[in-house]
């Protein structure tokens, strides 16, 4: 046994002409949650159906719980949990029938695969339709169940393939906290995510992949530290101060400056953010100029991301 | 997860033990999907008693059988066996419409007998074609068709038809995980199980077919099954002197469990291959 949840070397998966894995490695963490964040069509998916016996890959190991993949997938199967973009469930059953069968299927007796299903249902939310067949449902309500499915038995590893692209906030609050809970308790979760503030909230690590590679990991904080330090940010009131101010800034600042006259904003660089934030104050004021808003903040991990990968995250489409 | 007061300890099967009742939770998700979307009933009974009541009375009326007797007691048990032949397009796709679904994906990340979701299938579809015959010898009895043996003779005459839509279930399967469209897979079907079922001793018998499109007829295990029923019902049969024409009890029991023997292992095969 390690003490990795996940092990992948050099993993590679091709589809007739298209590589979708280009030599993936990741090492995930016990106890861990780990983001996957990727522009479309940069392998993630391919990676969770890999490491989750779904899917074969060409080359490359992988060891899941401790377990490999290829070797003994039955093993592996047996300490993991996959949730995937699309839901996995019954729709012709109802919601409950649902839960009762994978319940059954995990081989629980049928008395406590009930006593689980209505306990789960209970707490995604889903007991006043645990009667619905589940194409009755909305794609929330069904993404809810597909995870509630997952977590009939809580999984040594949960792999999340974009849990919440497409939920309403209260869905994909309840699917973090259910996510956090699980944490806690000790699964280790490799989530899959467009959205970077998902990453921000939920992972203690990120790898960014593309074209089916690690092109970088790290904490959020490591991965926004690769592309710069801290900026200052400064929003005039009136645009034709906007030249005053980016005058102030550059003074304060160790590099170039950004200048966005829409938004009446400049930002640039600093590396002592308390004594520029101090300078720019006091000259600003003793200049006239009148502020709508100023502030010292990191990078987003959308443009460490943007960065890393030469292009936006680019939500919304389906991989 | 925390919060659960249920004991969550799954029992601890053995291999072949899980197989049987992982197949059986599968068969019982099938069933309640017919249960849970009642208008398919209608469908799935709709074909076999319109078989019976349209060859029993259009084509029973007027057409004499070689050896002499009711050609209405001849075609019946030819017709029960069609109607067994014609539900490989039901099996086929309703195995297509499970591959295309997501729900599949969790079964197979999921420690369940790799075998399961497919014997689960077969053994639904043999439970409907259970109720599909009982209905379709009520409509034969009102049209007049009857056994003439014991109701033992019959009862077994019955369950040779069975045999052979067991094995069709396992073609069925076969093709519905190698084409994967629930849209096309039935239509595939039906073109298919046309000539199966003329060429063979259903309509008319063999001998008056030319020689070499008797041979086939003869050979046909569709055949077979129909000849062992007509004799085990005391209906007329098409008699004849070949081999497989002197045999029929025996291949009607062979060509099933040669075609459970051939699809069956491909099915599965093809099954864990959803992993390429």
């Amino acid at each position: 046994m390690t003490t990795h949840a996940i092990v992948a070397v050099g993993l590679v998966k091709r589809f007739g002409g298209t590589t979708a894995l280009d030599g993936l490695d990741l090492t995930v963490p016990e106890g861990t949650v780990y983001g996957l964040l990727g522009p479309n069509g940069s392998g993630k998916t391919t990676a969770v159906r890999t490491l989750a016996t779904l899917q074969r890959f060409d080359r490359g190991r992988a060891q899941v719980a401790g377990y490999d993949v290829v070797r003994a997938p039955e093993q592996v199967r047996r300490r993991i949990s996959v949730t995937g973009q699309y839901a996995a469930v019954d729709e012709i059953l109802s919601g409950r029938q649902n839960l009762v069968m994978f319940g059954r299927l995990l081989h629980l007796c049928p008395r406590t695969a009930r006593a689980r299903a209505d306990e789960l249902l209970a707490q995604f939310g889903l007991s006043g339709a645990a009667g619905r067949s589940a194409a009755q449902y909305s794609g929330g309500m069904r993404r809810r169940l597909d995870l509630a499915a997952s977590l009939i038995l809580r999984p040594q590893v949960l792999f999340l393939d974009e849990p919440t692209t497409g939920l309403d906030p209260r869905s994909r609050n309840q699917v973090w906290h259910a996510v956090r809970q699980l944490v806690a308790d000790g699964t280790t979760v490799l989530l899959t995510t467009q959205y970077l503030e998902e990453a921000d909230q939920l992972a203690n690590r990120n790898a960014v992949i593309d074209a089916g590679r690690v092109v970088a990991d790290g904490s959020p904080d490591e991965l926004k530290s690769k592309i710069g330090g801290d900026r200052i940010e400064v929003v005039v009131r009136a645009p034709d101060q906007l030249d005053v101010a980016v005058g102030v800034v550059t003074r304060a600042s160790a590099g170039e400056p950004d200048r966005v006259p829409d938004t009446r904003t400049v930002s640039a660089p600093v590396t002592d953010p308390v004594v520029a934030l101090t300078q720019v104050v006091r000259e600003l004021h003793a200049a006239g100029v009148v502020v709508d808003d100023i502030g010292v903040r990191r990078p987003t991990l959308d443009e460490a991301f943007l960065q890393l990968t030469g292009h936006g995250a680019g939500a919304g489409v389906a991989s | 997860m925390t919060g659960s007061t249920a004991d969550l300890r799954p029992a601890n099967l053995g291999r072949g033990h899980a197989a049987v009742v992982d197949g059986w939770i599968m068969t019982r998700r099938n069933m309640a999907h017919v249960v849970r979307a009642p208008e398919e009933i209608g469908i799935y009974f709709s074909l076999p008693i319109i078989f019976v009541l349209v060859f029993g009375y259009v084509f029973g009326s007027g057409m004499g059988v070689p050896g002499g007797g009711n050609y209405r007691e001849f075609l019946l048990p030819g017709v029960f066996a069609m109607a067994m032949v014609y539900g490989v397009a039901a099996t086929a796709t309703s195995v297509a419409t499970d591959v295309s679904r997501g729900v599949v994906d969790r079964f197979r990340s999921m420690a369940v007998a790799r075998s399961a979701l497919l014997t689960g299938r077969s053994a639904a579809d043999l439970l409907r074609a259970v109720l599909e015959m009982a209905t379709m010898v009520a409509v034969g009895l009102l049209v007049g068709w009857r056994w003439r043996h014991s109701l033992a003779d019959a009862l077994l005459a019955v369950g040779l038809i069975l045999l052979l839509r067991f094995a069709l279930t396992w073609f069925g399967i076969y093709l519905g995980l190698l084409v994967r469209n629930p849209d096309s897979v039935g239509l595939i079907v039906f073109p298919a199980a046309f000539p199966l079922t003329a060429v063979s001793n259903v309509f008319v018998a063999p001998e008056l077919m030319p020689p070499w499109l008797g041979t086939v007829a003869e050979w046909n295990p569709l055949s077979s099954t129909v000849a062992a029923a007509r004799d085990l019902f005391g209906n007329p049969g098409v008699g004849g002197d070949s081999w497989p024409a002197s045999h029929p009890l025996l291949l009607a029991v062979a060509w099933p469990l040669l075609l459970v023997a051939i699809f069956a292992p491909l099915a599965i095969r093809r099954y864990r291959r959803l992993d390429r």
